[in-house]
């Protein structure tokens, strides 16, 4: 028995010759979100349908809530709500419907599954289409239908598996609000996402995963801090300022700045003292930028350093989960 | 730090002794809601009778000849029940490569319930609309001359050998369609299996007008052997032996089929 909600060490799960899950090792606890980040085939899908129960590992090791997921697959499912790629609902039933056979399913008392399907309805803005085949609904209602499917039963632990892959912008942003909800009321989520923003702006903590391989795994700001430090961009104007700035710069300031045209950059751990001092000393040099850029680290600048990749850049090989 | 139970939820952490069933039921109710939300489905699964009912009534009928004076009518339409249902199966097989393709076997997987209850919940949805379908089948047969020879209660008993047949033949199309996993290879992969059943059978016409290499198998297949104690029960005859043989085949069906599907169920992800 562990004390994370999650607990996940050494897993393992081949197709064929492709490792889906090449040995990944993770920890969530309780009342947090864990954020599994990658490109489609880097094996996201894999780990949820592992702990979901749905898959059986090859080898390692899963807990969620203390209980094995291959021992005790039954308890799991008791503790456990599945959204989004790995899991659907039925489109010729109508959205109340969906959602008292998932209550059903889940062993609710008969008594609870009417009241808790309208609740959930009510509160993901679905009451008004509550009576219509799902096969009518638009994509941002099935999804967030999809959502409400998995907390029927009340799970205190949550897996959305790609929740808001394919929705358009109005329709993530309302996700992202309901899924910062469900933490805000305690409930453990493991998310996965191809999208380096949606896992910065939810999760507590990122696991970045390539080739069924954990590259890197932290909290959002120290993947950006590690990975690559504050970049500071000065336009001067013309190549011969901005070769005079160089010169000034490289000789006065540790962190490598580069030429780039009529740009000088440079990229620094400690981004605020860095910027003071380089516009010091370009002031004392009379040297006046003609533009100035500041801005943090991106997680897209912490895949790529990880990778190799940018995280939308598919890998040449085929989905394995 | 402990495991905190972040809300109140309701979950029981074990099923009741009868949830298998309650599980079950509510997969039976689900299968069932989509004709009623989409009735050409079921309009569409009675065309295809009728149009064999018509078909070997007034254009074939006159040129097959039935051993022992039998109207053809009376030849054809137990027949018609068997080959309705064995045809009908195929929505067993397409359903279930349905849900495979949706994911939504995904999150059955994913709940505390029944492992059993999405194949049993599908078998029983489809019985429940054969038992639609012959009822529907049984009037056509009377508008087109059909009469029972022995009496109801022997009717009532050749339609429940042909139910049974027809519960028995859907786990075989559960298998096929969990194995295909994609609703147009399966309704594909069932008709070569149907085929010689079908019409290498007692169903349209006598198996002795058969070639003699043909009569071996189409004599004792599952198909005739039901259509023939379905004949046999509304139609008089000697009975016993076609019956024992339908129990036999379907029983031999269920006992094969039924753990083989469970098997590609739990695996199927």
């Amino acid at each position: 028995m562990s004390d994370a909600a999650i607990l996940v060490e050494g897993l393992t799960k081949r197709f064929g010759t492709v490792a889906a899950l090449d040995g990944i090792d993770f920890e969530v606890p309780a009342g947090s979100v864990f954020g599994l980040l990658g490109p489609n085939g880097a094996g996201k899908t894999t780990a949820v349908r592992v702990l979901a129960t749905i898959l059986r590992p090859d080898g390692g090791h899963a807990e969620v809530m203390g209980y094995d997921v291959v021992r005790q697959d039954a308890q799991v499912r008791f503790q456990i709500g599945l959204a989004g790629q790995s899991a659907a609902v039925d489109a010729n039933l109508t959205g109340r419907e969906n959602l008292r056979l998932i209550g059903k399913l889940a062993q609710m008392r008969r008594a609870d599954v009417g009241p808790r399907a309208d609740e959930l309805l009510e509160r993901f803005d679905l009451s008004q289409a509550a009576d219509r085949p799902v096969r009518t609904y638009s994509g941002g209602m099935r999804r967030r239908l999809d959502v409400a499917a998995a907390l029927v039963q009340r799970p205190p632990v949550l897996f959305l598996d790609e929740p808001t892959t394919g929705l358009d912008i109005q329709s993530r942003t309302e996700l992202w609000a309901v899924i910062r909800e469900l933490v805000a009321e305690g409930a453990t989520v493991l998310l996965t996402t191809q999208y380096l923003e949606e896992a910065d702006r939810l999760a507590d903590r990122i696991a970045v995963v390539d080739h069924g391989h954990i590259v890197a795994n932290d909290t959002s700001a120290a993947l950006k801090a590690h990975l690559a430090g504050t970049v500071i961009e000065i336009g001067m104007g013309t190549e011969e300022m901005a070769s005079r700035a160089h010169e000034v710069l490289v000789r006065a300031v540790a962190d490598h700045p580069q030429r780039d045209g009529t740009m000088v950059r440079l990229t620094s751990n400690e981004g605020p003292s860095a910027l003071i001092e380089t516009l010091r000393l370009l002031d004392s040099n009379s040297l006046t930028p003609a533009t100035l850029t500041v801005r943090e680290p991106s997680l897209d600048d912490a895949f790529l350093a990880l990778t190799g990749r940018t995280a939308e850049e598919d890998p040449q090989r085929g989905r394995v989960a | 730090m402990s495991v905190t139970t972040p809300r109140a939820y309701m979950a029981p952490v074990h099923r009741s002794p009868f949830s298998g069933l309650r599980d079950a039921w509510a997969i039976t109710g689900r299968n069932l809601i989509v004709y009623r939300r989409v009735p050409t489905l079921l309009v569409f699964t009675l065309i295809q009778p009728v149009v064999f009912v018509l078909l070997f009534r007034y254009v074939f009928g006159g040129a097959i000849a039935v051993p022992g004076g039998v109207p053809y009518v009376d030849y054809l339409m137990p027949g018609i029940f068997v080959q309705t249902v064995a045809f009908g199966a195929t929505n067993t097989a397409i359903g279930l490569a349905t849900d495979v393709k949706s994911g939504l076997l995904e999150r059955f997987h994913s709940l505390p319930m029944a492992r059993s209850a999405v194949l049993t919940g599908r078998t029983f949805a489809d019985l429940v609309r054969n038992v639609l379908v012959v009822a529907l089948m049984a009037v056509v047969g009377v508008l087109v001359g059909f009469r029972v020879q022995t009496n109801a209660l022997l009717f009532l008993a050749g339609v429940l050998i042909v139910l049974m047949f027809a519960y028995a033949f859907s786990w075989i199309f559960a298998t096929v369609g969990l194995a295909i996993g994609d609703p147009e290879s399966a309704q594909a992969a069932t008709f070569p299996v149907l085929a010689p059943l079908v019409f290498a059978s007692s169903v349209f016409v006598p198996v002795s007008s058969m070639p003699s290499w043909l009569q071996g198998f189409a004599t004792y297949q599952p198909v005739s052997v039901t259509a023939n104690a379905a004949r046999a029960l509304m139609l008089g005859g000697p009975t016993l032996s076609w019956v024992l043989q339908s129990i036999a085949w379907c029983a031999g069906i269920v006992i094969v089929c039924a753990p083989l599907a469970v098997w590609l169920y739990r695996r199927t992800n």
